[in-house]
Parts: structure tokens; C-alpha cells; sequence
């Protein structure tokens, strides 16, 4: 078996997402050092707030202000920070439910080490020094000396959290969410055999042991029969244009002048079309049935494109099964 | 109306680390074509197909599509997937067969992680306001319910470690399975969840037939009875639930039925040693239970085929006599947010 080719993947998307009025109002007043939560009908404060009771599915939207200070529910020590995550020093994941609130808010706490933190302690938030409305505008939460939950003030007891406009100066509408992940990418069997033929500049499909058709580039299973494909076939290098489209848009970062012509190409001997571009005649004299044949670049891994063999056209009997 | 609908026929590849020689349908189809010769079906004779899988675990959108090539879709089949585990593909067939719409159903789920990093493509799939941007991943959370149940006294690090050693014992016996036999409890992954409390990283793919009445017993010997099925969730946001309980898991269980007579068998999916402790509590299951006899996630967790797989087990071991009635769970998301529980059922012998 040749081997397996292996090649880096790496997906990165910037998720950009708008706010509904609760969570507006919350990441606003993060950037504010302002903690919002959101009371239910029955009382409840929810922390981080939402817009629907998760209990009753009732809208909600009533924001009180709780304070920074806190109490641990329950944590994990993360030995290992891993790539994305807060701190980059060994911290704990925590669960806090700030004072004033009655549910708990995930988040990460700066302490030097397992023994160090328990649930019950208390906490407060350690703000970001630049804030723009995220849930990262806190930076982490840190031990608190401070007594226990105090009632003391208006801002902190569950039943007296001071009602909050949820209204500031220039409200964020909208997080863009970064994210990235890592993968190392195999075509697996049958694409790597396709692939390593065409470093040598031979295409290889794979025949069907039932219905025997040929499919170029192969992937392991017949979608018709839906049984592995394993004889490998050596087809073209000539082939037929079955179809084609004429390019009028310039695509980003292709140094191909525009109009040009993209089209199917059944290579003789394959029973499935690829696609591939044709040059080497105008782009108004591309037709069904066009003989081509591929042209090779020094150093690439596939064919550049196709230009016409000269032959006469192929008869369209002899292509109709791979419209 | 009410149908009998069955499970019929299981099977699943040996699961392993990484299989990277395979892609997806190379590694599906030989599970595929197993279930098919079970029962003697052709493709063309299966009414409804149905998938599960993760385009994030691929890194490749729409990758389900190219693994229809093993079902042989052509000429056209009557198709679905859902972007979860094939437990809820499997629930989503059995409406389709309760419909009368179909008599059969192919269920086929699949899952590699070798490509990507698990514990970080996971997060994903979060809330992406409050939570994702924390990047806290699969581990740590199921870390903070398993200290919540430490603090609850509900467990202790011992008899977390316990249920590891007893599950890869299990395993034993399961050839498919990844880990088996004696497996260091290592070292702490996140505190206080050691290597030995978390599952095995690994690739792999599980495929079952469904059948309706008659159909079913002229297609297997001893059909697996679907009894009742339904899945629940809980909200989403961590710290407004208990972790130390799975509301959602008891209140499907009791929608299957689950309660109403006592099981021999339960296969769970609990990919944590602590979430085993949550839903022995949920579910009511009591030391006269069998507990994941094939080993259980812990065992082997092919993402997004292991709760198909959980329902597989609990109908092979009615298939081969050894149950009568059996609990299969299926769990998705962080720390047991949703669970899939059915209920299955050998004819009385
Ligand atoms: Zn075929």
C-alpha cells in the first residue's frame, strides 16, 4: 500500500454575531465593570443573564446590577492551559455565583495552585485592563478576604440587587468570536493513491467490482453500488469536454485572466467526469465534445490545465452517460 | 396506531486511536455491509436511511454527504442526518417507522477524532457569547461536575477510579473496544478527573437496522423491541443546573418507560466516570443492573457513534438471549446536557 499523505488543516472563522437586548446590556457593562443579571418572575436572578427563563421559557429582560464579589460552587484545576483559554499560567475553572445572584457564571481564578482554592470561597472579578464588551473583560477572578456574602448594601443581596437600566454610552451590538482549530488532514486509501499517481503525472481511478465503472478521482466506494472500489485503473491522459461554463469573475488571489473556461472532462477510460480549465483556445470555441489533453507545470501536483489534442470531436453517444 | 419497531441488526468497527490510512466512507462501509448481510438486506431494500456525524470533528463542511458514497445512494434513497450522535439518527428513523412510512431504516454513525484535537473542536459547540470565547474544553467541564458531586458526598476519587477499572474489565471481553483490561489510572487530567476517569480518544463506526413487525421477525431471531424512546435538554447554561443531577436523562427515561418494570442490562453513555455516578443516581439503576457489560465509553468513545453504539449493545445482548430487558442511554453535550433513553425488549422466552 503507497503511503497515506498527511497535510495540515487549519480552520479559522471570526464568528461575528449580534446581541439581543439582555446580552447587550450585560457585555456593555462588563466593558463598564458593571454585572448585570436578569430576574425571572418568581425572583430568581440569572447570572450570566438571559433573555428566555430557562425553567419557564417566559421572555425576560428586568437587569439588576449584582456586585464583582463572589462564591466558588465548584472548580477543576486545569494543570495544562490550553491555547484560547484566559491564562496561560496553571488556573482553576470555576463556577461563581456572584453575590446577588442565584445562578453561577464560568470562569477561570488565579490562584497558584489546587490547594489553594475549594468551593465556598470567595471571590471577585479581576477586570481586564482593556475592555471591549466581551465576556473576557474579565480577566479572571482572584480571592476575595472579604466576609462572607454580604447584605449589607443595596447592590448585593438577591432580593434588594438595585434594578439597572441596562442603558451606557455607546452600547455593543455585536461580539466577533474568533476561532481557530488544528487538524491534520488524510485523504485516506484510495485518495492518496489518486494523489501520489499525479506526482508522477498518471491519473488512477478505481473500478467498481460490481457495476465495473471506473471513478476518477476514486474515494474508496462505489455510490452506486456502495461497495469499496479497489482495482485501480490507469485512465486518460486524453479525455472529452461533456460540459463546461465560461468565467466572467475575477476570483481573489487567482492569477488566471478572466474570461476562461472551466468544464468537465472525462477522461477516456473513466466512467465519472472531473473538471478541470481548458486554455489553449478561445473561450468562445470551447464545445461538447472538445478532445483534451492536460498540461503539466514543473513542480505541480496536477495537471495546470487542458488544451485541445486536435482530434476530431468525440461523438456525443460516447459521452451522454457522464453528462 | 402503534408498530412494533425492532432493532434487528448491530455492528461496529474495532475502535481505535487513529485510522488515518482510512477516510470516513472507507472506514464506515465494511460496518455498513456487516449489518446488511446480518439480515440479508439489500440496499435497495432498506425504506429510510439515517446519519450522524460532525462536520467540526472532519474539518470539512458537508463531509456527511461523501460518506453516503458506502450507502450506494444512487438511484436516489430516502435520506437523512442530524449533526449529533447516531442515537438521535436512530430516534429520528423510528419516528419514521412509527409513521408506517417505512418498514426498514439503515442507522449508521461515525465519528474520527485523530484529525483534530477533541477536546478543542468541543468547544464549539457552546454558547458563543458567555462561554465558547473561555475555550473551556470537554475535560474541564466534566471536571467541575465530578468536584460537584465530590463535594455533595455523593463520590470520592476512589470510587471514581473504581468505575474506570470496572469498565475497561468489561471490556474484556468486547474485541472492538479500545481500552481493556488493566489501564493506569494516570495522572491528573483536570483535577480531579485522572486519564483513567476520562474516555479514549479514538476513531471509529457503528451502523443498525431497524425493522417494524413482521418485518422485523422474519429479519432476526430475537428482534431488540424498541419499548419506548425519547430525548430531553436541559438548559444550557452550566451554572443554572445542579451538576450532581441529569433531570433531563430521568425524565426521558421515564417518557421510554423506563421505570415501569426493572432492567437487567443499562448501557450508558457516560463518557466520564462521574457522569456514570449521575445517571446510576437519575435512572434509578441499583447493583441487580449490569452496568455497560461491553465496557462503555470509557472503553471506547467514538464521537458521535457511541451513544448509537450504547443502543446497539443493549439490543446485541437481547439478539444473542443474554438480556431481556435492557436500557440504552445516548448523552450529547456538556456534562449530560442532553440524554436519549430507550428502552428495549426481547420477546418472553
Ligand atoms: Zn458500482
Amino acid at each position: 500500500m503507497p503511503e497515506v499523505l498527511q497535510a495540515p488543516l487549519v480552520l479559522e472563522f471570526p464568528f461575528t454575531r449580534s446581541l439581543g437586548p439582555v446580552q447587550s446590556a450585560f457585555l456593555t457593562g462588563l466593558r463598564e465593570r458593571v454585572v448585570l443579571g436578569v430576574r425571572t418572575r418568581d425572583g430568581r436572578t440569572l447570572v450570566p443573564p438571559v433573555e428566555y427563563d430557562p425553567v419557564t421559557a417566559e421572555e425576560i429582560g428586568e437587569l439588576v446590577e449584582v456586585a464583582a464579589t463572589g462564591t466558588v460552587t465548584t472548580w477543576a484545576w486545569n494543570h495544562e492551559p490550553r491555547r484560547g483559554q484566559p491564562l496561560d499560567t496553571p488556573f482553576a475553572w470555576v463556577l461563581v455565583r456572584l453575590d446577588g445572584a442565584d445562578t453561577a457564571l464560568l470562569h477561570v481564578l488565579d490562584v497558584p495552585g489546587p490547594d489553594s482554592v475549594h468551593s465556598g470561597m470567595r471571590v471577585r472579578i479581576r477586570w481586564a485592563g482593556e475592555r471591549t464588551g466581551a465576556i473576557t473583560d474579565i480577566a479572571c477572578f482572584e480571592p476575595y478576604d472579604g466576609a462572607g456574602e454580604r447584605q449589607d448594601t443595596g447592590r448585593t443581596g438577591a432580593t434588594e440587587a438595585a434594578v439597572h437600566s441596562g442603558e451606557f454610552e455607546n452600547m455593543v451590538t455585536g461580539i466577533v468570536a474568533p476561532a481557530r482549530l488544528d487538524y491534520t488532514y488524510s485523504p485516506g486509501r484510495a485518495q492518496s493513491a489518486y494523489i501520489g499517481a499525479l506526482s508522477e503525472r498518471r491519473t488512477v481511478g478505481e473500478r467498481c467490482p460490481s457495476c465495473r465503472k471506473v471513478y476518477v478521482p476514486p474515494r474508496g466506494a462505489c455510490p452506486t453500488c456502495g461497495v469499496a472500489t479497489s482495482e485501480q485503473v490507469e485512465v486518460g491522459p486524453r479525455g472529452t469536454v461533456t460540459t463546461y461554463c465560461i468565467v466572467n469573475i475575477k476570483a481573489k488571489n487567482l492569477d488566471i485572466e478572466v474570461p476562461y473556461v472551466y468544464a468537465h472532462i472525462a477522461l477516456d477510460g473513466a466512467d465519472l467526469a472531473l473538471h478541470g480549465r481548458i486554455a489553449g483556445i478561445p473561450y468562445d470555441r470551447v464545445r461538447m465534445g472538445l478532445r483534451v489533453e492536460p498540461v503539466w507545470k514543473e513542480g505541480a501536483r496536477h495537471p495546470d490545465h487542458y488544451r485541445p489534442t486536435g482530434e476530431p470531436d468525440a461523438e456525443y453517444d460516447t459521452y451522454k452517460e457522464l453528462l | 396506531m402503534t408498530r412494533e419497531i425492532a432493532v434487528v441488526a448491530f455492528a461496529q468497527t474495532d475502535h481505535r486511536r487513529t485510522s488515518a490510512e482510512l477516510s470516513e466512507v472507507e472506514m464506515l462501509m465494511p460496518v455498513l455491509h456487516e449489518v446488511l448481510d446480518e439480515t440479508g438486506l439489500k440496499t435497495a431494500d432498506i425504506d429510510f436511511t439515517c446519519s450522524g456525524s460532525s462536520d467540526y470533528l472532519a474539518g470539512r463542511a458537508f463531509s456527511f454527504t461523501l460518506a453516503l458514497d458506502g450507502v450506494g445512494a444512487w438511484p436516489p434513497i430516502s435520506e437523512s442526518h442530524v449533526e449529533m450522535d447516531g442515537a438521535w439518527a436512530l430516534y429520528e428513523a423510528w419516528t419514521k417507522l412509527l409513521t408506517g412510512e417505512a418498514d426498514t431504516a439503515l442507522v449508521y454513525s461515525y465519528g474520527k477524532s485523530s484529525p483534530g484535537s477533541v477536546r478543542d473542536v468541543l468547544t464549539r459547540q457552546l454558547d458563543p457569547y458567555y462561554v465558547a470565547p473561555l475555550w473551556p474544553d470537554a475535560v474541564s467541564l466534566a471536571a467541575l461536575q465530578a468536584q460537584a458531586l465530590i463535594d455533595g458526598g455523593v463520590t470520592d476519587e476512589p470510587a471514581l477510579a473504581a468505575v474506570g477499572a470496572r469498565s475497561r474489565s468489561d471490556a474484556g471481553a468486547n474485541s472492538h473496544a479500545q481500552l481493556r483490561g488493566s489501564v493506569p489510572q494516570g495522572e491528573y487530567a483536570v483535577r480531579p478527573l485522572r486519564t483513567g476517569d476520562c474516555p479514549p480518544v479514538g476513531d471509529g463506526a457503528a451502523a443498525v437496522i431497524l425493522a417494524a413487525g413482521e418485518r422485523a421477525r422474519s429479519l432476526c431471531a430475537r428482534p431488540a423491541w424498541i419499548r419506548g424512546i425519547d430525548h430531553r435538554i436541559e438548559a444550557h447554561g452550566l451554572g443554572v443546573r445542579d451538576l450532581t443531577d441529569s433531570p433531563s436523562a430521568r425524565l426521558a427515561a421515564e417518557r421510554a418507560g423506563a421505570f415501569e418494570r426493572p432492567v437487567d442490562t443499562a448501557e450508558l453513555h457516560a463518557p466520564f466516570s462521574s457522569q456514570e455516578v449521575v445517571l446510576r443516581r437519575a435512572l434509578r439503576l441499583d447493583d441487580s443492573v449490569r452496568v455497560n457489560p461491553s465496557g462503555g465509553a470509557l472503553a471506547a468513545n467514538p464521537v458521535m457513534a457511541a451513544g448509537l453504539i450504547r443502543i446497539g449493545e443493549a439490543a446485541a445482548g437481547i439478539h444473542r438471549g443474554e438480556s431481556d430487558r435492557a436500557l440504552a442511554h445516548a448523552t450529547s453535550g456538556p456534562c449530560l446536557q442532553q440524554n436519549l433513553v430507550a428502552v428495549l425488549e426481547g420477546d418472553p422466552r
